[in-house]
């Protein structure tokens, strides 16, 4: 196991850095300098208008003292080894935007995509799990019919159209107002408020958002919870647990589901990468300060220490989540070998 | 498949039973298919889907297909055809107006407007007789606007996804083929390509670049190939210790022969598979995209960008009712056809539903 989890660390190296090139790289080769973009908006918005030479000249001193401050000047390989080298001290330098500190601007919105995403992933497990065992107990029952048309039905719903037909009918827009249209927390929230009213409030508003964000994750998760079951059912030790007497409830909910739940566990991997992008639709929509946000803004403003710190963060927590699924799914089934590692 | 693109040389090679059976192969893939009631309705939505994108200027255009007009005939529509591709030029008479307002008879398309049509007297107008489906902000036809977008969506199909057929085919087959190195290399390479937040890096380099359609699409192609790839790995090392493989490779059948000549073929069905799901991921994206506002020219309508309007918007529900549903209906087609084709292509498969 040890050996293994070596193994595993040791691949993830080359991967790290793999990802580390892509990002700096796109980063950098894309058309688009961040001084001149910088210089648009503050000193330089007339430059192009017409001014005069020596005012452009001091513009453009502008923009090769501030190249020169955040390292632009040096040569692409330079850039990428302090980069690195700041990674290694979780330095991720200063905004463009507005010279804070990206580590900062990171940690402070950290808490709310967690929350988003943690709730989204329990509701994904609580809704999967009880729905494939349902279809994989009645199976080709009309029941099971149903669940697995509306599962494919759900799964093929764009979450764009989904979160606008929510803010246009039932978010205050056009038609109803059942659930707000944006933010945590309500315009007089205050932190007099009881705890329950406080749990209400927040409630009232992450409930559209963590729906928006799941529902396609337990489409997509219910229909493998069915394939597994349905799996194990097939096994002799099912038929001993029955032929031995016990009840149908204590075989299903005893001896087939803890079996078929290990494929699920590993699963959390496979659907991180698509709450961290569905995230960055829901909390521009819902306008909630998360990560997702603030990597759309920071996409839009240019703002390359902030996209990249992103892009890392992101990347890293998803290869702890395949490394960690990964050790779960070795810990618990002997025939893991190293390399073979397939859905 | 057929025996047609071989040269003669090759057909021998791979011998004539092998061809004729794989032929027979596609042929009962396809009337298996076609039992599939939803599989097979799925399959017309795209072909709909298809017939609207190439008839787009046919059914949405400002212009008419036949005007009579001072005594002389025209042929607005099969003319601006040939003004595109520079053979003609408009008649002075036609030059810059507006058909509308000539008198005369003149036979429209079912919706008499361009999806750059801008109204300005008409703005948010609801659906009616004459907006099918409302207009927009500016007073742009939105029935007009989503014919024209289905272009869209078909040539993600072929831009996009091609471009992720080629890579994730060329790379699986390496890895599958050669292994062991090159498979562990290239494998490190698919995971860095799984970790990475692909939706972020698609907005950001789609945000960096100049916006345009095409280019977005093939950042999209250039992101998605990892699962094409991993399915053409994985069949590839399955077959490559086929006897028939061993065979050909001791009989001296160059590398590049025998990948894509004799393991190819056999190795199609999961991939076909993919290629179709993918499809239905690459309109997922492009939509969520052009949602955004990224990679998409501000006077371009897609289905993303009058969705984005919608949420925007207040008191226009019609701007998010009629494109959202279009993209689901269009993913939902592609995801049908593709679960069709599983089902058909994957023995394996047979009995567990």
């Amino acid at each position: 196991m040890t050996g293994y989890l070596i193994q595993r660390v040791l691949l993830m190296i080359p991967t790290f850095i793999g990802i580390t090139l892509i990002g700096f790289f796109i980063m950098r080769l894309a058309p688009g300098d961040p001084a001149e973009l910088r210089a648009s908006g503050g000193l330089g918005a007339a430059a192009g208008g017409g001014i005069s030479t020596e005012k452009r000249g001091a513009v453009d001193e502008a923009m090769a003292q501030w190249r020169a401050q955040y390292g632009l000047d040096k040569p692409l390989y330079v850039q990428y080894a302090i980069w690195m080298k700041n990674l290694a001290t979780l330095s991720f330098g200063e905004s463009f935007k507005d010279n804070q500190s990206v580590w900062t601007k990171i940690t402070e919105r950290v808490p709310v995509t967690v929350k988003l995403n943690l709730w989204s992933i329990l509701v994904v497990y609580l809704v999967a799990i009880p729905l494939g065992i349902y279809s994989a107990t009645h199976a080709n029952s009309l029941g099971d019919k149903v669940t697995t048309l509306a599962a494919f039905v759900l799964f093929a719903v764009p979450l764009v159209w989904a979160a606008t037909m929510a803010i246009v009918f039932i978010c205050g827009g056009d038609f109803y107002y059942l659930f707000p249209p944006g933010g945590l927390e309500s315009l007089d929230f205050s932190e007099n408020w009881s705890i329950w009213k406080k749990f209400k409030d927040h409630a009232w508003h992450l409930f559209l958002p963590v729906v928006l964000l799941s529902y396609d994750g337990f489409a997509g998760l219910s229909r493998y919870m069915r394939a597994s079951m349905l799996e194990v059912l097939r096994q002799d030790y099912v038929q001993v647990a029955r032929a031995k007497g016990l009840q149908e409830t204590i075989v299903i909910l005893k001896h087939v589901l803890r079996n078929s739940l290990i494929p699920q566990v590993t699963l959390l991997a496979s659907i991180l990468p698509g709450l961290i992008g569905g995230s960055v639709i829901i909390e521009t929509v819902f306008s909630i300060p998360g990560l997702g946000q603030l990597g759309f803004e920071s996409v839009l403003a240019r703002d390359y220490p902030t996209v990249l710190a992103l892009f890392t963060v992101s990347a890293v927590l998803t290869l702890i989540g395949i490394l960690l699924s990964d050790l779960l799914l070795a810990a618990v089934d002997p025939r893991i070998v190293f390399g073979r590692r397939q859905q | 498949m057929s025996a047609m693109q071989l040269s003669p040389a090759a057909v021998e090679e791979v011998g004539v039973a092998d061809a004729g059976a794989s032929e027979g192969l596609w042929l009962d893939v396809w009337k298996r298919f076609t039992r599939n009631p939803i599989a097979l309705s799925g399959f017309y939505v795209v072909c709909f889907l298809a017939f609207m994108a190439l008839f787009a200027d046919f059914l949405a255009n400002d212009k008419p297909y036949y005007l009579q007009y001072r005594g002389k005939t025209y042929f607005p529509i099969y003319r601006s055809y040939l003004v595109g591709a520079k053979l003609a030029q408009w008649q002075a008479e036609l030059l810059n107006v507006d058909f509308k307002k000539l008198d005369g008879t003149k036979i429209f398309p079912p919706i008499p407007y361009r999806p750059s049509t801008i109204n300005l007297l008409e703005p948010l107008e609801p659906p009616s007789a004459k907006h099918w489906f409302g207009t927009d902000k500016l007073g742009r036809d939105v029935m007009a606007g989503m014919i024209h977008g289905s272009r869209i969506s078909l040539s993600i199909g072929f831009v996009a996804v091609g471009i992720a057929v080629v890579i994730g085919v060329v790379l699986g087959a390496i890895a599958g083929y050669f292994g062991s190195w090159v498979d562990l290399v290239i494998s490190r390479l698919f995971e860095v390509m799984l970790s990475i937040p692909t939706f972020f890096l698609l907005i950001t380099v789609a945000a960096l670049l100049p916006p345009s359609i095409f280019l977005t699409m093939t950042i999209i192609g250039m992101t998605g190939w990892v699962g094409i790839a991993r399915f053409t790995r994985n069949e590839f090392l399955r077959i490559r210790t086929q006897d028939y493989v061993t065979s050909a490779i001791a009989l001296g059948v160059t590398d590049r022969k025998v990948m894509f000549k004799h393991i190819l073929p056999n190795a199609l069905a999961p991939v076909i598979v993919s290629v179709v799901l993918g499809i239905a991921g690459a309109i997922l994206v492009e939509s969520s995209l052009s949602f955004l506002g990224i990679g998409v020219p501000a006077e371009l309508v897609t289905w993303g960008s009058i969705l984005h309007e919608a949420s925007t918007t207040t008191f226009a529900w019609w701007l998010a009712v009629f494109p959202g549903f279009a993209i689901f209906i269009t993913v939902l087609a592609y995801y049908l056809v593709g679960e069709g084709l599983r089902e058909v292509l994957d023995p394996r498969l047979r009995g567990l539903r």
